[in-house]
């Protein structure tokens, strides 16, 4: 009897939209956000995340009346990451009814924006996203780096180092997503995964890579990771949250049924 | 049947954030003759028929704030009355004292403190554990209460804080939790029930503890 591990699905929206298809059974409009959301809920997701690709600032207005909608009816942890760059953005994500914003791209130019948030909002809410890439060779000693920009542009940190920092400044959550396997549903880089699990003492998901079930326990028991993070397996109905949790509590990992 | 009145609940606003999930949670289990206020204005606090106390951040904003905005003594009163429920920060603000910010002194209707779970917290067979605590744990309740009504012993709540309670009377121990060791997640007294986990956020589970909440008389 404990804490259970998390499974929290990720959305994508654009201008207030779910984008790279959601597909239920008994759901007309797939591109609903509160409709997504509330059928994750319904099936047991633990959290759930949103990824804001919205290309205009414009437009952002438009998500936070998407977040304000959901947190009328979804009694979850939600969190929203994409174009946070100023408290600013994060007291507007918090009002609407976020639970958590994740930082990205602002924390590689401007570290101390973690810091700042993290004493302004409380460490609590503050999940810092990592996207790494392997860098070492064959035969050479693990080595993973920060890029940034999709994954092509490379920073020159090391992600352990990157990680551990992010947690000295205040994040109170690392998000992980490993660049080499984001899209390729083979399975989480269990490697990065156990080391920055290993490295700090606040909680890390695991994202990146997902294509079936046992990826998702692999990702716990040997990546060490805390939660994990998927998008496309739960999207076009291969499998429900409901048997994520499942296979994963019959391989001894500890959840929420 | 008059309805012109309507039972009003106070969730106490003292600048620490976003109390919108708190005020969505208890208007989803409200029925049309409970009204859900969002206020600091002490008036409001004392009519009001069910006083929340919610908490964000950290102790000693928290602490800070509700005596800045002359809050304390409204809170005291209604402590001293009617139903009451404080959640996460909000326990914690109901202790003798908070190890957090390297101590502060709290509000002392409980008697006990808020502990640290340290950055070298393990499980009992030496697994190294994260803190926060973070997710969704089982809560084992140790009292018979009316806010447990409908939720079964060792439901999951969700829960995040990374200082806990130790509570000075057992008696008054309405729930536990066990994470490295086992803790204290809900204490009552009377008309006064806290918890550290976030019912708003903790799905069926914690909508019913808003809605116990809501037909509440703050008999224990």
């Amino acid at each position: 009897m404990g804490l259970a591990k998390r499974i929290i699905p990720c959305l994508d929206v654009d201008n207030g939209r779910v984008v790279k298809g959601v597909q239920f059974v008994d759901i007309r409009d797939a591109g609903d956000p509160v409709e997504v959301a509330k059928r994750y809920n319904e099936q047991g997701a633990d959290e759930i995340t949103f990824l804001d690709i919205t290309a205009s600032s414009d437009d952002r207005e438009t998500t936070v009346h998407m977040v304000e909608a959901i947190a009328a009816e979804v009694f979850i942890p939600l969190t929203v990451g994409g174009g946070i760059r100023t408290c600013e953005d994060i007291r507007r994500m918090l009002n609407a009814g976020a639970d958590k914003v994740g930082i990205n791209t602002a924390a590689v130019f401007n570290p101390e924006f973690v810091r700042e948030a993290a004493e302004r909002f409380g460490s609590q809410c503050i999940v810092v996203a990592i996207d790494a890439k392997k860098v070492s060779g064959e035969g050479e000693p693990d080595k993973w780096e920060i890029f940034t920009h999709g994954g092509r542009k490379p920073t020159g940190l090391d992600a352990v180092e990157w990680a551990k920092k992010m947690v000295d400044l205040g994040a109170g959550e690392i998000l992980l997503t490993s660049m080499d396997r984001d899209g390729t549903k083979n399975g989480f880089d269990l490697g990065v995964t156990r080391a920055i699990s290993e490295a700090v003492h606040v909680p890390v998901i695991a994202s990146g890579g997902v294509g079936n079930l046992q990826h998702l326990v692999d990702g716990v028991i040997e990546g060490k990771a805390d939660a994990v993070l998927a998008a496309s397996i739960f999207h076009f109905g291969e499998h429900s949250i409901q048997e994520a949790k499942e296979t994963m509590q019959a391989a001894g990992i500890e959840m929420r049924l | 049947m008059s309805t012109d009145k309507k039972a009003t609940v106070a969730v106490i606003d003292y600048g620490m954030g976003n109390l919108h999930s708190v005020a969505k949670a208890l208007e989803h289990v409200a029925d049309d003759n409970t009204q859900i206020i969002v206020t600091s204005d002490p008036a409001v606090i004392e009519a009001a028929d069910r006083v929340l106390l919610p908490g964000v951040g950290a102790i000693r904003d928290c602490i800070g704030e509700m005596r800045q905005q002359g809050l304390i003594p409204v809170i005291q009163k209604a402590m001293a009355e009617k139903p009451f429920l404080a959640i996460c920060v909000g326990i914690q603000s109901l202790m003798a004292h908070s190890e957090e910010n390297g101590g502060v002194d709290c509000l002392n209707h409980f008697a006990g403190n808020a502990h640290y779970f340290g950055n070298d917290h393990k499980d009992v067979d030496g697994t190294q554990l994260k803190v926060p605590h973070m997710g969704w744990n089982q809560v084992t309740q140790t009292l018979n209460h009316p806010l447990w009504a409908g939720i079964e012993d060792g439901a999951r709540f969700y829960f995040v804080h990374s200082f806990y309670i130790i509570a000075e009377h057992q008696e008054e121990v309405a729930g536990t939790c066990h994470y490295g060791h086992d803790f204290c997640v809900a204490l009552a007294r009377d008309n006064v029930f806290a918890v550290q986990f976030h019912p708003e956020k903790s799905h069926k589970d914690g909508l019913q503890l808003y809605k116990n909440f809501i037909h509440w008389d703050g008999k224990p």
